[in-house]
């Protein structure tokens, strides 16, 4: 009977999405205060809704309904009951259900904290999401229905996956989701602004227009600050999980969450030129359709299963015409209305060539042309074999070398940006109070390519970097401090959280591929393996029973100088249900090292083949993208933000 | 011509000189980073002969999986159901990695036999990639994969 319920619950969030999008939207359009009334309450309904749909969803796997398809496919009786949970989401239908209360999460979020907009812009902005909502809700009802029933119900699930069956798990989607969807406030703002028209017409109040876009800015932050965590923790799951030590594979995947990453990065700083110049303003709307019409691509492309992918779990392309279409209508919608509603460029205040916009917008420009570079490498196998070039993939080498090319200078300029001010800057001043820093940071990595046992280029490219943009980004907070009166906004200390981020996650993932060391062998119990001035002992295998699974639990000792430092314990897992085998990494973290050991295969007589590696900094690479995540965080939490008048 | 529009001018050269180089750089990484996906009869027919370094797709043929004891080399013959082309690897092959199961592998020929540096298994029991299942829809009837050997295999 429930999932009946769940059914119908979804049915009514459709019609209630339909309503929130369709008379707010006329409303505002005709100035119908009574038709803009509706936006906030059907927010509030569709939110019990759809999370209705999803408690019912979950209900149905903590008590293990096998009458339930989606259920059946995706749970077992022996599945821990922590991952009944988590398994609402390990699968397609699932995984869209949550896309859609996190939708319903941020309308309601936006309606509620809104009050200093007026009515007509939260109507439309509000009208747009529920357009949004209706695409998700329709796809979940017509294509992928999370509740169809199974008759006659099974008597044993299927199981989740077992890749899937970790705690990284549990938080990866939704984190990542809570950005994808996050874009969706920008974006709505944007559209609501082109209905408007408030930003292109003659004589309309600039003003007015930037404390609106003052007021989507902490959005941006948090949903850039949530994708920032998402694709962290996905990267540190597949770097456990997966069991090769990687941390980035530039899988199609993993590039469909980074494009809208890229394009959202690009976003935050022009938003803030946009909001306190009032440059770059049609830039800025483009640059937020651009953002979400990338995360709902990220959508597609993981859930169409065009893409040959580590992540593609039981993809369906039926499902992708659908997408696509929903994508055409967004994409292709937001497009034409830019085009016939895009803010004059003639309107914007001018700038010097030496000048905060200036470094602002070589940002924008290195970001999107990275964003571009990734979207082509990603496509390029789709569009050859559409034309019939032939089936082909492209190599990571690709991704690697041109983000390198890209970054690099993008890295160079970071410390310039907080220095420089804007509208006019005399070059001298910034380059005054880094030059000393720009020495430093060559000493370093001079020193560090000549000292580095191995990978000299890339370990003095990461040092150097690091030192440069660690120590320039230093010298803006000293600066600001320095100054007796002047104010440190949380603005400016999410800033600088944000680039000592990347100053770190330069070490973590430069040092990792430059000085990680790994060898796979084969090793009979008592054997060892010398690496990196560490002796890793194999102790054999043993037979143990893990709640859905039979592990071969391996041991192996790590020893220094004939001195046991750690004991580690690499396992292969066979689930019960479907007879997977999964590797399972035995890891010990350290600040400066990482220790990895993993089992392949049986090879007779108690021997295995093993990988071992050591991995220099490796944690840094996720630390730098926590730092970054919170400086996020910290710039929304910005008290001007809230305030209704401009400051100065 | 007058200040304004030299400048223009000189910007407009700027942007098209850097579009231009950014092309030619993304072309040649596309280029060389491009690895083509054959099955065992095109490669034994010579159409992989133009591209040194490849993808190979099929199916691991059964009972052709062996290991030296205590070596790490690994030999397998993959098969797409008109052709076989034996297989060498070095290293620890993947979780799903199975006899009778779909596989690719990146690497090159040496003689008669495929050396491989990479080598892909499919990534759970229903999936199976699109772009081995859109090549060897024969292969697969004849292997006896079973009918919900993934959807991407039903769009053929």
């Amino acid at each position: 009977m429930l999932p009946e319920l769940g059914q119908v619950a979804l049915l009514l969030a459709l019609l209630v999405a339909t309503l929130q999008a369709l008379l707010p939207l006329a409303g505002a359009q005709r100035g119908i205060a009574s038709w803009m009334a509706v936006a906030r309450p059907a927010a509030y309904a569709q939110l019990l809704l759809v999370a209705a749909a999803f408690a019912i969803l979950t209900h149905a796997f903590v008590v293990q309904d096998f009458s339930v398809q989606y259920v059946a496919e995706n749970s077992n009786s022996l599945l821990p009951w922590y991952y009944r949970y988590t398994a609402v989401w390990g699968a397609h239908e699932g995984s869209l259900l949550l896309w859609a209360l996190i939708l319903a999460l941020w309308t309601a979020a936006v309606a509620r904290f809104s009050r200093r907009l007026p009515d007509a812009v939260i109507a439309r902005v509000l009208g747009v999401m529920g357009l949004v909502a209706i695409g998700f809700l329709a796809f979940l009802i017509f294509t992928s229905n999370p509740f169809t029933r199974l008759l006659p119900a099974a008597a044993e699930g299927r199981d989740l996956n077992p890749l899937l069956q970790d705690p990284g798990m549990i938080i990866h989607p939704p984190m990542l989701y809570l950005g994808y969807v996050g874009f969706c406030v920008p974006f709505a703002f944007a559209i609501a602004a082109l209905l408007d028209g408030g930003a292109t017409r003659q004589g309309h109040d600039d003003r007015q227009w930037r404390d609106w876009l003052r007021w989507t800015r902490p959005w941006t932050n948090v949903a850039w600050a949530f994708l920032t965590c998402g694709i962290a923790l996905g990267s540190w799951w597949a770097y456990y999980e997966l069991g090769w030590g990687g941390w980035w594979f530039w899988d199609p995947v993993e590039n469909a969450s980074f494009m809208p990453w890229l394009a959202g990065t690009a976003l935050l700083h022009s938003q803030a030129v946009t909001e306190k110049r009032g440059s770059f303003r049609g830039w800025t709307l483009l640059l937020a359709i651009a953002a979400f019409s990338l995360s709902l691509l990220g959508t597609f492309l993981v859930r169409s299963g065009v893409l040959t992918s580590v992540h593609a779990f039981a993809a369906d392309p039926t499902r992708g015409l659908f997408v696509l279409v929903f994508l055409g209508i967004v994409i292709g919608g937001s497009l034409v209305l830019y085009a016939l509603r895009a803010p004059d460029g003639d309107k914007d205040a001018s700038f010097a060539p030496a000048s905060r916009e200036t470094l602002l917008l070589v940002n924008n420009l290195l970001l999107v042309a990275a964003c571009a570079m990734v979207l082509l490498g990603t496509l390029y196998p789709l569009l050859a074999d559409a034309l019939e070039l032939g089936k082909i993939s492209v190599g990571p080498p690709y991704f690697a070398l041109l983000f390198l090319l890209l970054m690099a200078p993008l890295v160079l300029l970071v410390p310039f940006g907080p220095l420089t001010r804007w509208q006019r800057e005399q070059p001298s001043k910034p380059l005054a109070m880094l030059v000393p820093w720009a020495g430093l940071a060559l000493g370093i990595g001079i020193a560090a390519f000549f000292l580095a046992p191995q990978g000299a280029w890339k370990t003095a490219a990461g040092l150097a970097g690091a030192a440069w943009v660690f120590a320039g980004t230093a010298r803006f907070a000293w600066s600001r401090f320095a100054i007796k009166g002047s104010r440190f906004t949380a603005e400016m200390l999410g800033m600088t959280l944000a680039h000592v981020g990347i100053a770190v996650f330069l070490v973590g993932a430069l040092l990792t591929e430059g000085l990680s060391m790994q060898r796979e062998l084969a090793l009979s119990p008592g054997q060892s393996v010398a690496l990196a001035g560490r002796e890793f002992r194999f102790d054999g295998v043993e037979r143990r029973i893990g709640p859905n699974y039979i592990a071969d639990h391996g041991t192996v000792r790590v020893l220094r100088d004939g001195r046991a430092i750690d004991t580690m314990h690499p396992e292969k897992r066979s689930y019960a249900s479907g007879g997977q085998v999964m590797t399972e990494a035995a890891i010990d973290p350290g600040i400066t090292r990482d220790l990895y050991v993993a089992l392949g295969e049986s090879l007779g007589d108690g021997a295995w083949a093993v990988r071992v590696h050591v991995k220099p900094f490796v944690r840094w690479i996720w630390f730098g993208a926590g730092l970054m995540a919170l400086g996020g965080l910290v710039t929304a939490t910005d008290r001007r933000f809230r305030r209704k008048e401009a400051a100065p | 011509m007058n200040p304004t529009r030299k400048r223009r001018l000189w910007l407009v050269l700027a942007l098209v000189a850097a579009a231009a180089i950014a092309t030619a750089l993304v072309a040649l990484a596309l280029q060389r980073n491009v690895a083509y996906l054959y099955t065992p009869s095109e490669v034994l027919r010579g159409e992989a002969g133009a591209h040194a370094r490849f993808r190979l797709g099929g199916m691991v043929a059964a009972d052709s999986f062996r290991r030296a004891p205590g070596s790490m080399e690994a030999h397998f013959v993959v098969d797409d159901g008109d052709a076989r082309l034996p297989v060498v690897y070095t290293g620890i092959l993947p979780d799903l990695f199975r006899e009778k199961q779909a596989v690719i592998a990146t690497g090159r020929m040496r003689g008669d036999t495929f050396v491989a540096e990479q080598v892909l298994a499919k990534h759970d029991e229903t999936y199976m990639p699109k772009e081995v299942a859109d090549k060897m829809g024969e292969a697969h009837r004849k292997h006896d994969v079973p009918a919900s050997a993934g959807a991407p295999a039903e769009m053929q």
